[in-house]
């Protein structure tokens, strides 16, 4: 004969089940960790940056435990460079459980994923991207912070205005090249808009080119760009691209007063000192910097070094210290949402005012539209082989160096 | 634009097409003579690019010394691919000769992402970057010495074909398989020595062209296609051809770039294909069929 099931026994089995039932919810309250989907482009064009930017993602989950006192738990993702790819990725990643999504070091990706978050009601705090576009759509679940295109060149420009005054130097015309992607085009939008308003410039564009960012050859471009006879060229590249560019130019013995990118990537990263070796010389970037003196910086900078014993961190300033503070504002809105449940999360990210970062500007805090305003650039020169910050004068390393030697004066 | 910047440039094209023009010349050898289309030919070249850049990093062999024995490796591998898995294609429908070397080619791009990663690679050698100087013309030293290599290697191989005993056989299989057959050629054997002949070509071009750019694993579909184009501007089968279609190609990016966009060069070689198959659908030195 079978057990007997008494009211007493059914009631118990009941309240059991119904405790069953409820637990995931109880769980979902309690989480222990806050999974953060991380989107990069670990290969492809922008192969490198996507691991320099993955070497600040590395070092966050053990810096924001101490930093904090929360667990983060990372999960990988490669973009391929390609955005199609970071459309599914972001989708794979939600669906595996991602409470929130960082990345992806590329306006073109940004906007995909920006999608797919919105339409799946999941957090997206973009960690490197410029194209102004993407936080003037009305997203509800988008952030960003890391300047928009428009303000990356208007303080790339005012910081050409700087170096001319500290150096001396009165360069009349300026070749403006640049990628013909997402992120170049809005930049071209931007210099567009802001240059013809700044009196204080002593140059005029006299050509713009446009050049695929997988380009594996930029010899007519770079041909063009010096039968112009322009006293310096106006960058705005990504990394390979830029490599190749400062090679021809070397080839077809280009020497104009200097190269200077007014917001863009490429002439500050590590390998391009390692692929150009001396030839890497004297480029300028005018780019959003870390602060080396900064009280989270130096939380970074040992375990930068404890990852990576053969690197250093002013090779990689800049993608680590975004993709680090990417990490570290959902970081701080989940301690203070105590819950990874996606609207709770979102709005304690909305909420964000930290006072205590890595990188120039002022505090991190988001406007109505997700955007954080406020990064500041500074003028980069390599010099010596190592990004050198050159100006503000306040923040200088080390003197500018404009013209270049060895270049022709203007 | 001064003219003196065309003029650079226009050579600049014409140095790159030649290089453009081996490449593409192994495949159209390879058409010529097996009648099979090579769809892994990008993806050969990418792994001969791989070599010599390893062969630099490791030993520090200059390309010009790892021309040899990375052509003679790669005729070996070529004739061993062709012996043991495309022979039994060669009389099989052209549709499973395809899927056949499109497999090769996606396993040989997912080797080499296994093998080196996804980051690019390059040799940079500095004498390479002080151009040569030609009156007022400056001539990049790396095309240059890229594009002489490529003639001569071509030379070689057309020489080849006219002036050797095996090479007429393998003109003699081409242009006719059954009477090779009846007067006793071992055609197999010669349809492998062309496959040979076709991968050393190649490789010959991959230890140039990695001075010219960078090489990633996904490099070889960009170039299996410009491949196609060029044989196809040239005529599918002709050796000169290639050569021609290759310089053409390069030619046509490099005034394009100039004079309309730099970033819509590469329409261009689309555009002058088009205008070939429309005008002279059998390629510009092509046999019509």
């Amino acid at each position: 004969m079978g057990p007997v099931v008494d009211r007493r026994r059914f009631n118990l089995a009941l309240a059991g089940a119904s405790a069953a039932t409820l637990a995931p919810a109880y769980v979902h309250a309690q989480p222990a960790r806050l999974k953060v989907g991380v989107l990069l482009p670990r290969s492809g064009v922008q192969g490198f940056i996507g691991q320099s930017c993955q070497k600040g993602a590395d070092l966050a989950p053990g810096v924001l435990k101490s930093m904090l006192g929360v667990d983060i738990e990372l999960m990988n993702a490669d973009t391929e460079t390609n955005v199609d790819t970071a459309r599914t990725r972001a989708e794979r990643l939600i669906q595996e459980g991602a409470h929130v999504l960082v990345g992806p070091f590329d306006s073109g990706a940004a906007s995909a994923i920006a999608q797919v978050a919105e339409q799946r009601a999941v957090p997206f705090l973009i960690n490197i991207a410029a194209a102004p576009q993407i936080t003037e759509q009305g997203y509800k679940f988008v952030f960003r912070n890391f300047p928009t295109a428009v303000d990356l060149i208007r303080n790339g420009l005012a910081l050409i205005g700087d170096l001319f005054r500290a150096t001396g130097a009165v360069p009349r015309t300026a070749v403006f090249m640049h990628v013909n992607d997402t992120f170049g085009q809005a930049t071209v939008k931007a210099i567009g808009a802001i240059l013809p308003k700044l009196d204080f410039l002593p140059f005029k564009i006299v050509e713009t080119i446009a050049y695929d960012p997988a380009a594996k050859d930029l010899t007519v471009e770079v041909g063009k760009a010096k039968s112009t006879n322009a006293d310096f060229l106006l960058l705005v590249s990504r990394l390979a691209d830029a490599i190749i560019l400062r090679r021809e130019m070397v080839k077809q013995r280009w020497e104009p007063m200097g190269i200077i990118s007014p917001g863009s990537p490429g002439m500050y990263e590590n390998q391009f000192y390692q692929a150009l070796g001396k030839y890497s010389e004297y480029c300028i970037s005018n780019v959003p910097w870390y602060d080396p003196a900064k009280a989270v910086t130096k939380l970074v900078e040992p375990a930068f070094k404890k990852q990576n014993p053969k690197d250093e961190l002013m090779f990689h300033a800049l993608n680590v210290g975004y993709t680090f503070e990417a990490l570290m504002v959902v970081a701080d809105a989940y301690k203070r949402a105590g819950t990874t449940e996606a609207k709770a999360l979102t709005e304690a990210i909305r909420s964000t005012e930290l006072t205590s970062r890595m990188m120039l500007g002022g505090r991190i805090k988001f406007d109505a539209k997700g955007q954080v305003q406020g990064n500041a650039s500074a003028c980069i020169q390599n010099l010596n082989l190592r990004p050198m910050v050159v100006l503000p004068q306040a923040a200088a390393q080390a003197k500018p160096v404009f013209p270049t030697p060895g270049s022709r004066k203007a | 634009m001064d003219a003196l910047t065309v003029v650079d440039l226009v050579l600049a094209g014409v140095l790159t097409g030649l290089v453009y023009g081996l490449m593409a010349l192994g495949l159209s050898v390879i058409f010529g003579v097996v009648r099979v289309v090579n769809f892994a030919h990008g993806e050969m070249m990418t792994i001969a690019m791989y070599v010599t850049a390893v062969l630099f990093g490791w030993l520090g062999l200059d390309p010009f010394f790892a021309l040899l024995p990375v052509a003679v490796v790669f005729f070996g591998l070529g004739y061993a691919l062709q012996r043991g898995l495309i022979n039994p294609f060669i009389t099989r429908p052209e549709h499973t000769q395809f899927m056949l070397l499109v497999a090769v080619a996606i396993i040989l791009v997912n080797l080499l992402l296994m093998i080196f990663g996804p980051d690019a690679q390059h040799v940079q050698l500095d004498y390479l970057l002080e151009p040569v100087e030609l009156g007022p013309l400056l001539l990049d030293r790396g095309k240059l010495a890229a594009a002489a290599v490529a003639a001569a290697t071509a030379a070689g191989l057309f020489a080849f074909f006219r002036f050797t005993l095996t090479g007429k056989a393998i003109r003699a299989c081409a242009d006719n398989h059954l009477g090779a057959l009846v007067v006793g050629l071992d055609v197999k054997r010669l349809y492998a020595l062309t496959f040979g002949l076709g991968s050393a070509c190649v490789a010959v071009a991959g230890c140039m062209m990695i001075l010219l750019i960078d090489v990633t694993p996904t490099l070889g579909p960009a170039y299996t296609l410009l491949a196609f184009v060029i044989v196809i501007v040239g005529g599918l089968g002709s050796m000169p051809g290639a050569l021609l279609g290759g310089v053409l190609i390069g030619v046509s990016e490099a005034l394009a770039g100039l004079f309309i966009a730099p970033s819509a060069k590469s329409m261009f070689s689309f555009a002058l294909l088009i205008l070939v198959l429309l005008v002279r659908p059998q390629g510009l030195l092509g046999k019509s069929q």
